[in-house]
């Protein structure tokens, strides 16, 4: 059965042109036009920068698949950025502030879940609601002001190496490969196929949706935890609107990957390559110079192209 | 309890339950007026009720046309975004020209257009509203903070600021400007053929289609008036504010959301009115009026409108679904 749902759910013949051409494209086009963009430091910090998003990409995708949206992302990466920064600022304990913005990110994702899948809400209202939620969180745990001070730990986690591989891109590679496991090789993964796809067939199989539906936000919400220590590291401080928008990011990664919208199927592949093009086209723009206004508005431009290009292949 | 059995009889049911909906909000409202009268010594001052409505209205302008796009079951994500580049733009054009009319007729068209474009997403590009209109408030917010550069525009012709600070026979411009606005928004709803083919396609899209209903052509229309309107509240908020800054409008889009669901419009199409979502941002103004004079910190106005969005769609649903 999970090697059918992938036959008829995964097209990667049809897929990787896609994603893949844009991307090889926008890195001639940068490489041509800025002497800087392909050199070894800059992609690898391209790389490095993407993990962030990455790790918001991922269970985006997931989400995504079943129909759904999480608009909250951006404003509970701030509030779990903020946690990160204000408990290790308290204990000295890199540790710890992990573990508290893993269960701040997790509340979060359960409340979005449940709003979703109990209550009945839309996603992309229920999620607008957490938004302000998250958002004013932040406001009130910081006071308005950056969290500084950090212990010198946190400050290795993203300038750290292992085995010479930077530390950030090592946990992005692992999230991914994790990721990948759980959707093409479990049965929670087959389970997340048919709640986009064929939510009469969980019925028969006899698998609560609902439950299915609140794991899927919460295993975000922990994301958005892991990611807000990433987001403190890389800042080296806590700030109230950091991570702001960046759900925006994620949703472009994933529409640029060729993960539908409307009919239940992803493709995790793709959405690293969404992430990766969505990094080389803001780091690109970066190089020339371009305001991140700029930046903000070519990735607005982008979904709208996937999206339309998306319509047009379901029509056909 | 609508009737099923007899269609006729069912429509006027569902108007008087719409009545009973909205009779509920007014209560609300008057409730909350009363709390905050007993808990503080300042509400109840003609200066804070006259300000209460002031901002009401405001709030008004830009959730009103999106009540037409959540009654055809769509959303506008964009709103906030396209309130910041009609007011960018408008501002622009009044210190360029000198000519207020013609930086409102800017505001006005800068905001339909951009209206326009999201409509043209929608019915020819078939893009889902809510992500279409949610790509759209980034495109914007990129070009409105290009445009400016951090700058902020300052100092507008004092016939300009009244429309948004002037006072006519005690009352401020904005309220009259909600009158008429209430009015044409009402009658345009529930008594011109367009109005109830708008509820039409937001009850059930292809048996309106199936009617003859020309349904792309009608949401083309709608979102160009939620985004003219949003233009409208742009130049309310330039002559107010006196100045024109690129984040003008990002804290108003859950704002405005909140009150045309808090005023009884379903998320899910077909039901509301342009009445509830006066009431609805009357009663989210209320709560933060009230939150200001007991001095709650302002950083807790998102979480409260976020709770409020959530409870506002949830009680809908208890109470439709009981009324079903």
């Amino acid at each position: 059965m999970r090697e059918q749902a992938m036959v008829l759910n995964t097209n990667p013949l049809q897929r990787i042109p896609g994603v893949a051409v844009m991307l090889v494209l926008l890195c001639v086009v940068f490489g041509l036009m800025t002497p800087g963009f392909l050199t070894v430091p800059n992609i690898s910090n391209v790389l490095v920068q993407s993990t962030i998003l990455l790790m918001l990409a991922l269970p985006m995708t997931l989400i995504i698949m079943t129909e759904g949206l999480d608009l909250s992302m951006g404003a509970v990466l701030t509030l779990t950025s903020l946690i990160v920064a204000i408990v290790a600022l308290a204990t000295g304990s890199l540790l710890l502030g992990l573990l508290a913005a893993l269960a701040v990110g997790i509340v979060f994702g359960t409340i979005n879940g449940w709003l979703v899948a109990v209550v009945g809400i839309p996603p992309f209202v229920a999620t607008l609601g957490t938004l302000g939620m998250a958002q004013g969180l932040s406001l009130i745990v910081s006071d308005g002001q950056s969290v500084v001070g950090m212990p010198a730990a946190v400050r290795g986690v993203y300038s750290g190496t292992l085995g010479g591989v930077p530390l950030p891109i090592v946990l992005g590679l692992g999230s991914y490969l994790a990721f990948h496991g759980l959707l093409y090789h479990t049965r929670f993964g087959t389970y997340i196929f048919a709640l986009g796809g064929n939510r009469e067939a969980l019925k028969f199989a006899g698998i609560s949706a609902r439950r299915l539906l609140i794991l899927v936000y919460a295993l975000g919400g922990a994301m958005v935890g892991l990611a807000g220590l990433l987001m403190t590291a890389r800042m080296n401080s806590g700030h109230p609107t950091a991570g702001l928008g960046l759900e925006f990011d994620a949703i472009a990664a994933v529409a640029v990957g060729g993960t539908s919208f409307e009919r239940g199927n992803g493709w995790l592949l793709g959405t690293l390559l969404g992430v990766v093009a969505v990094g080389v086209l803001r780091n690109g723009l970066n190089l020339l110079a371009l305001p991140s206004s700029i930046q903000v508005a070519s990735v607005g431009l982008l979904v709208i192209a996937a999206l339309f290009v998306d319509g047009l292949r379901s029509r056909s | 309890m609508t009737d099923i059995s007899n269609p006729i009889s069912g429509r006027r049911m569902l108007l008087s339950d719409e009545m009973i909906q909205v009779f509920y909000r007014l209560l609300a409202a008057f409730l909350i007026c009363a709390a905050l009268t007993i808990l503080t010594n300042s509400f109840f001052s003609v200066g804070n009720i006259l300000n209460v409505l002031r901002q009401a209205s405001l709030l008004f302008f830009i959730a009103s046309g999106l009540t037409l796009v959540v009654l055809t079951g769509g959303l506008d994500l964009s709103i906030g975004a396209n309130v910041a580049i009609s007011a960018c733009v408008a501002g622009t054009v009044i210190h360029q020209t000198g000519s207020p009319t013609l930086g409102v007729l800017t505001g006005i068209g800068v905001g339909g257009a951009v209206g326009m474009l999201n409509g043209v997403m929608v019915t020819a590009l078939r893009i889902p509203s809510f992500i279409a209109t949610y790509g759209m408030l980034w495109v914007l917010h990129g070009i409105t903070y290009w445009y400016m550069g951090g700058e902020t525009m300052h100092g507008f012709p004092a016939g300009f600021r009244q429309i948004g600070s002037g006072y006519f026979l005690g009352l401020p411009i904005p309220v009259y400007l909600l009158l008429v606005f209430l009015a044409i928004g009402t009658i345009f709803a529930q008594r011109t053929t367009w109005g109830q083919e708008i509820y039409a396609i937001g009850a059930n899209p292809v048996a309106a289609r199936l009617s003859g209903i020309p349904v792309a052509r009608r949401l083309l229309l709608v979102y160009t008036v939620s985004g003219a309107m949003a233009g409208l509240a742009s130049i309310i908020f330039l002559a107010r504010l006196n100045s024109a800054e690129a984040d003008i409008g990002e804290s108003l889009t859950l704002p405005a959301i909140a009150a045309v669901l808090i005023g009884g419009t379903s998320l899910f199409g077909g039901l509301g009115t342009v009445f509830g979502t006066f009431v609805g941002a009357l009663i989210l103004t209320l709560v933060l009026n009230g939150m200001n004079l007991l001095s709650v910190n302002a950083s807790w106005q998102p979480l409260v409108t976020g709770v409020i969005v959530i409870l506002a769609v949830w009680l809908d649903m208890k109470t439709r679904r009981r009324a079903a």
